[in-house]
């Protein structure tokens, strides 16, 4: 039997119909937009004006606190403006506009395809380079990688436990570069074990990516420490509490954190950068994209160089198609609807989910039947109907003590639900309230 | 690009179920009980479940249409499995009128005065019956013999069902294997040979019903199975205390309704427990209650009383039994 997670979770189609393309770069675009704040916590404060001239890698802008992370420049060229702009957000966000001129990188990166095994820095020189290289959580959660790594007094890490899960539907950038720079992300792992001080690693990978699997165990036996975990395909698998229970069967504590049981979570794609920024002094300026939709033309995983505006890609793809209702930033299960594609790529876009009209539409809400499908599903072991009905209700106190707060927003119980219920919309009405409730309440 | 988006909060995809594939599945799981009840008892059966549906739909829509307002909810089907579970629990010589009134009641006083399908607290086809029960003893207690393949309106024969002759019999002090011995056997019960409210007499077919259910995951095994093993349980206790006065535990089993309301009307989804655990002691205290009013009380089967009286604690047990959070109580060995 695979090992998984217990409690709950659901198996959506998978529709991985970009898979095993190879990963192809996208060509730079003529300008890029750059936002300040592509990361969870406090935006970068910008380091460049108008006219300025930068070269690719280049800062532009530096962390803005502890939990904060640099921006680099991912093109050469001169900085047209620095100004508002509509980001994944939705909302108009500060963002480095540049006119790209050539493609001119700083010196000191190394842009050789060269496999470079060996490094030697201890672990606070590994931390303090990817707070410099400006690595953020590439899973979609984008917290900056730095934070994870500063293990904070009192606790310890016994082993790095890495997510090559992907378990929404549709995306392909993890599996692909997997496939495509195995050993790549292997160093990467030894690094981030030497950062953390410890001596295992796993690494948690669906089923569904035999190819995967497959390359990265054979390759692993060469790399000390690092196991390789086949795991049963079940969403929401790359939540960090569900992958931490499915590979080490450890409970991370309600309102706990995965190093609360001695774990630290990081992304394949993230250890990609890392090993990037370690062995190739190369800042993240460039990700994975998996452009993808029933109704794309191309499917595709692109190498996409951060601002590059996500229309670029789509056209790169065969071009937006005329049925197309949604476009999502990320897969559909926890992916962002976006309003424009007019918008640029950030550090956290893995994916970009083209649905036709008819899959875009929601359907109509019914009654709740009791039929307790959604408690069945609920990964966290809540009671989304009760939440649901109580947030409507404005029922804060009791949303409180049903612990909406433990929610993760993976969409289980709405994907669930037959009377297709607004489940997680009130569901995370309620959370985001009480936790402001909470705050207020701590701050007397 | 001038083309509008829409924009709506995750998740983008929503799985393939809906209110009306539960529904019908139910009713799909429900033909074979139809069926037998039909080879056994005629064109009573369909007349009687004919009415009972049409009726069921008409009072939804009508009140639906009156009082409620908003769009119309029959097409759902929840209105037909009312219909059938009230015909499946009445005799199938019940005169029209009767079965009518029973609709009205099920749909208007049991699901439409709580606004429809989810609030309703009590298992709306039950309310139908028990309110027969209670205001037409003599027409739902008149059983017709079962013929099979005698399609005909005429009247047919009636007698009692083996549990009213077990509970007449104990009370005038006969031991229970002389009773047992003028009744069907195991094997007829199993099968569908007996008298009975028409949907309930065909353990094989109800079973059926069952393992569809349970495949196609619209019930799990957690309520069936305590209700069962509750009566099972009790009855095979006080049997080996005194094998004379009680009868043995297949027959409780095998009679009254038992599996009908274990697998059609306890997993009702409105009206039970929303947690494994609540489930369990759901079906225990429905077990539980339905021996005590066998073999204490003053009707012979108790099967539907157990259900509604259960379906009043649902609230409790859903508080009682919450789902175990994840991380609530943390033991990493
Ligand atoms: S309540 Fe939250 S954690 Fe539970 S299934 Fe719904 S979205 Fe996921
Ligand atoms: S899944 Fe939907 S219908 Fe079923 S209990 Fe939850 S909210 Fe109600």
């Amino acid at each position: 039997m695979l090992k998984t997670f217990p409690k709950g979770g659901v198996h959506p189609p998978e529709n991985k119909l970009s898979a095993g393309q190879k990963i192809e770069s996208l060509a730079i675009p003529k300008q890029v937009s750059i936002p300040i704040s592509q990361h969870i916590g406090a935006p970068a404060k910008p380091l460049v004006k108008k006219g300025d001239v930068v070269k690719t890698g280049q800062v532009i802008a530096e962390s803005g606190g502890f939990v904060s992370a640099n921006i680099h420049s991912s093109v050469s060229g001169k900085v047209a403006k620095v100004d508002a702009i509509m980001d994944a957000s939705g909302y108009k966000r500060p963002a480095v506009i540049i006119d790209v001129e050539g493609d001119e990188w700083i010196e000191t990166i190394d842009r050789s395809a060269d496999l470079k095994k060996d490094f030697n820095l201890e672990a606070q020189d590994i931390v303090k380079k990817v707070l410099e290289a400006g690595i953020v959580g590439m899973g979609g959660a984008t917290f900056p990688s730095h934070v994870k790594l500063s293990i904070p007094p009192g606790k310890k890490a016994d082993v790095l436990i890495l997510n090559g899960v992907e378990c929404e539907p549709y995306l392909t950038s993890d599996d692909q570069l997997m496939l495509e720079k195995p050993e790549e992300i292997l160093v990467g792992t030894q690094i981030l074990m030497k950062a953390l001080g410890v001596n295992r690693a796993i690494i948690g990978i669906e089923n569904n990516k035999p190819d995967s699997i497959k390359i990265m165990t054979d390759l692993a036996k060469s790399y000390q420490g690092i196991e390789i975990q086949p795991l049963k395909v079940q969403y929401p698998q790359g939540g960090e509490k569900q992958l931490i229970k499915a590979v080490i069967n450890r409970e991370v504590p309600s309102g706990g954190l995965p190093i609360d049981v001695g774990a630290v979570v990081h992304n394949v794609g993230t250890t990609f950068a890392v090993y990037e920024a370690i062995q190739k002094n190369k800042p993240l300026i460039e990700r994975v994209v998996t452009v993808t939709g029933k109704s794309v033309s191309k499917p595709c995983n692109l190498m996409v160089r951060v601002g590059t505006p996500v229309s670029d890609l789509i056209e790169f793809a065969g071009g937006l198609p005329a049925d197309t209702g949604k476009v999502i930033n990320g897969g559909p299960m926890m992916g962002k609807a976006l309003n424009t594609v007019e918008i640029p790529v950030t550090k956290g876009t893995s994916g970009i989910l083209i649905m036709n009209e008819k899959e875009a539409s929601r359907r109509e809400v019914q009654n709740c039947i009791r039929c307790a499908k959604c408690v069945s599903v609920c990964p966290m072991g809540l009671s989304p109907y009760l939440i649901q009905q109580l947030s409507e209700k404005a029922m804060w106190d009791e949303v409180e003590s049903e612990k909406a707060t433990d929610c993760i927003e993976c969409g289980s119980c709405m994907y669930t639900c037959p009377s297709d219920r607004p489940l997680l919309d009130y569901i995370r009405l309620g959370k985001s309230t009480v936790m402001s409730i909470i705050r207020a309440r701590q701050q007397k | 690009m001038s083309k509008l988006l829409s924009v709506s909060p995750s998740p983008h995809v929503a799985g393939n179920y809906s209110v009306k594939k539960i529904m019908y599945g139910v009713i799909i799981a429900m033909l074979p009980a139809l069926f037998v009840s039909i080879y056994y008892f005629g064109l009573g059966a369909i007349k009687v479940t004919l009415i009972a549906v049409l009726s069921a739909i008409f009072f939804e829509w009508l009140i639906q249409k009156l009082f409620l307002k908003g769009k119309s909810t029959i097409a759902d089907g929840s209105a037909i499995i009312t219909g059938m579970l009230l015909a499946f629990n009445v005799p199938s010589n019940l005169p029209c009128w009767i079965i009518i009134v029973g609709s009205f009641v099920a749909i208007a006083v049991g699901k439409m005065t709580f606004g429809g399908l989810g609030n309703n607290p009590f298992n709306p086809a039950l309310v139908g019956r028990v309110f027969l029960l209670i205001s037409f003893p003599v027409d739902m207690t008149r059983w017709p013999i079962p013929e099979p393949l005698k399609f005909s309106l005429t009247d047919a024969t009636t007698g009692a069902t083996p549990l009213a002759i077990l509970k007449e019999g104990v009370k005038n002090g006969t031991p229970v294997d002389q009773l047992m011995s003028k009744m069907p056997d195991y094997m007829d019960y199993f099968i569908g040979q007996m008298g009975g409210s028409l949907g309930e007499v065909s353990a094989i077919a109800l079973i059926i019903g069952g393992i569809y259910m349970l495949m196609r995951k619209i019930i799990t095994w957690h309520i069936p199975v305590s209700m069962i093993g509750a009566i099972a349980l009790f009855t095979g206790i006080l049997w080996l205390v005194d094998p004379t006065q009680y009868a043995d535990p297949l027959f409780h089993l095998l009679t009254g309704g038992v599996l009908l309301g274990a697998i059609f009307m306890a997993t009702d989804m409105v009206t039970s427990p929303m947690t494994p655990a609540g489930q369990l002691v759901f079906g225990l205290g429905i077990g539980i209650i339905t021996v005590v009013i066998r073999v204490f009380g003053a009707y012979p089967e108790g099967v539907s009383f157990a259900i509604l009286i259960m379906n009043a604690v649902v609230p409790l047990l859903n508080k009682a039994f919450k789902p175990k959070r994840f991380g609530e109580e943390v033991n990493n060995g």
